[in-house]
């Protein structure tokens, strides 16, 4: 996991940028530049709000290497209310709290730092929506 | 007819944690093994299944690998890559080769070695066949992406765990019968039910083991088959699609449509239907992948996956026996080598094992979380 690959992504993973087919409209995350709806090549970048919901989930008990000081974690497959289905961790909630369903929001956290290179990488994860009380 | 394509010699090796043996060592005694069962010693050219020599062993460049030190000659000889699919992949390669009337003679051998390095490093190198940028790099294991997939299919189809919990069952059974297997045991519902999350709802026993392991198969015409034997068995349909690499891109989660696509072609080579199938080999790296395969290739309608197992119809004597050599749960999983143990075998079983009676039978091999998908129709030439 070299430098410049993490760098290359910083806006896409930062803000949460994926794009838009100008002749059919379809969304996508992770951005394409090839439309999987209509084959147009005629693309623009789409800044995506950052809220959803869970359509699954799991705990995961036996990561990969670079993430097993993580331990323990939650990933979810989140439909995004624009619309593309997202692969992201869920943070700031217990793991009994996660059902189908729940509404989440996207915040930019650490996703690994024990990598083979020492970079420490961020990115997107999603936490429940939580109601204030206004004062 | 003239251009059909027969496999006339099988080699299993032996699948588990062989610390003695390295990649070239398992494809060398797998190759001499098919060799031996052939009647034949020599190949026009070899395809390789493998995922991931490169991560596992640091060793690539494996085609001239292995045809230099299994004493194949000058041959051509190239790997095959797509992940866990790639055995089915280099078997339709090594098919293509011979159908074409390229090759008189073809040798497809699938080998992995994965036990060299530590299991959260065979986690990582595994998880490279999903999307590394915007899966793995979440964190998300091959076992994590099952696990989305089965909670999906449970949420959509009111299924239960225990529902699923029986294929590790049904291909256990079959097992100790399997002399090449790694797990040569029955086991019960409960044991898988009981047994840990690995990330849930799937638990350990819901996945297949991470193994060493090489398999080879020799295939040439029809023709030429029949000078070694009568009853030669047939490749009479083979077909292999794709599908979206990330899981969160597929229009539903819980359809393999690659499985969907591969099948159709291949019964439509073979000029088959479902109903036609004896019985088959089916990639149950997890449970759930069981119950996806079994709808998808049209055993049953969708959501209804698991309907045949819990009735015993998956059981040698029901209506389509599965796994009839322990599938990838008790034979292990040897992740490039599996789609080879699969046509090896579906042969073994139609050349008749005193097990089935079966005529036709395919072989279903996933790639990934099912982004490759293919599918092999064999029957017997008698
Ligand atoms: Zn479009």
């Amino acid at each position: 996991m070299d430098v410049p690959r993490h760098w290359r992504e910083q806006v896409r993973r930062y803000r949460l940028v994926g794009s838009k087919c100008k002749d059919c409209e379809k969304l996508s995350f992770p951005y394409r530049t090839v439309c999987p709806k209509c084959r147009s090549r005629n693309y623009e970048d789409y800044q995506l709000i950052g809220r959803g919901k869970i359509i699954s989930f799991t705990n995961i008990n036996s990561p990969p290497k670079e993430h097993k000081y993580n331990l323990p974690f939650a990933v979810a497959l989140i439909e995004l209310m624009e619309g593309p289905v997202i692969t992201a961790q869920i943070t700031d909630a217990r793991a009994e709290e996660l059902e189908i369903g729940m509404e989440v929001e996207m915040v930019t956290r650490k996703i690994m730092e024990y990598n083979d290179d020492g970079i420490i990488c961020y990115g997107y994860k999603f936490r429940p929506i939580v109601e204030y009380a206004h004062p | 007819m003239d251009d059909n394509v027969a496999v006339i010699g099988v080699g299993l090796g032996k699948v588990g944690e062989h610390w003695e043996k390295s990649l070239r060592d398992l494809a060398i005694e797998s190759i001499w093994m098919a060799f031996e069962d052939s009647g034949i010693d020599k190949v026009d050219a070899l395809y390789v299944g493998n995922m991931s020599s490169g991560p596992f062993v640091e060793q690539e460049h494996i085609g001239a690998l292995i045809a230099d030190f299994a004493g194949l000659g000058p041959i051509p000889a190239v790997k095959v890559e797509a992940a866990c699919g790639s055995g089915g992949a280099a078997f339709i390669e090594g098919y293509m080769g011979v159908k074409s009337g390229m090759y008189d003679y073809v040798l497809v051998t699938g080998v992995e070695k994965m036990t060299d390095v530590l299991p959260s490093k065979t986690t990582s190198i595994l998880a490279n066949a999903s999307d590394r940028d915007y899966e793995a790099f979440h964190g998300v294991s091959f076992v994590a992406l099952n696990a989305l997939v089965m909670r999906r299919y449970m949420h959509e189809f009111k299924v239960k765990r225990e529902d699923l919990s029986i294929f590790p069952v049904i291909s256990h059974k079959n097992a100790p019968f399997s002399k090449h297997a790694m797990y040569r045991k029955e086991i019960s519902l409960e044991a898988v039910m009981n047994s840990p999350i690995i990330a849930d709802p799937l638990s350990l026993m819901d996945c297949a083991p991470i193994c060493d392991g090489a398999a080879s198969v020799i295939l040439c015409s029809e023709k030429k088959a029949r000078e070694f034997t009568d009853t030669p068995i047939i490749v009479s349909g083979v077909g292999l699609a794709t599908d979206t690499l990330g899981v969160h891109d597929r229009k539903h989660m819980t359809t393999l449509s690659a499985a969907v696509e591969a099948s159709k072609k291949a019964y439509k080579m073979a000029g088959v239907t479902p109903k036609d199938i004896n019985i088959a080999e089916i990639h149950d790296a997890f449970s759930i992948m069981s119950a996806l395969s079994i709808e998808d290739m049209g055993f049953a309608k969708k959501g209804q996956g698991t309907k045949m197992a819990l009735e015993g119809q998956h059981y040698i004597g029901g209506d389509l026996p599965i796994n009839l050599y322990g599938g990838l749960k008790a034979r292990g999983h040897p992740v490039g080598a599996t789609g080879v143990y699969q046509i090896g075998e579906l042969v073994y079983s139609l050349r008749g094992d005193g097990r089935v009676d079966a005529e036709r039978g395919l072989a279903e091999n996933i790639g990934g979380s099912g982004a490759t998908v293919s599918v092999c129709v064999l029957e017997r030439g008698d």
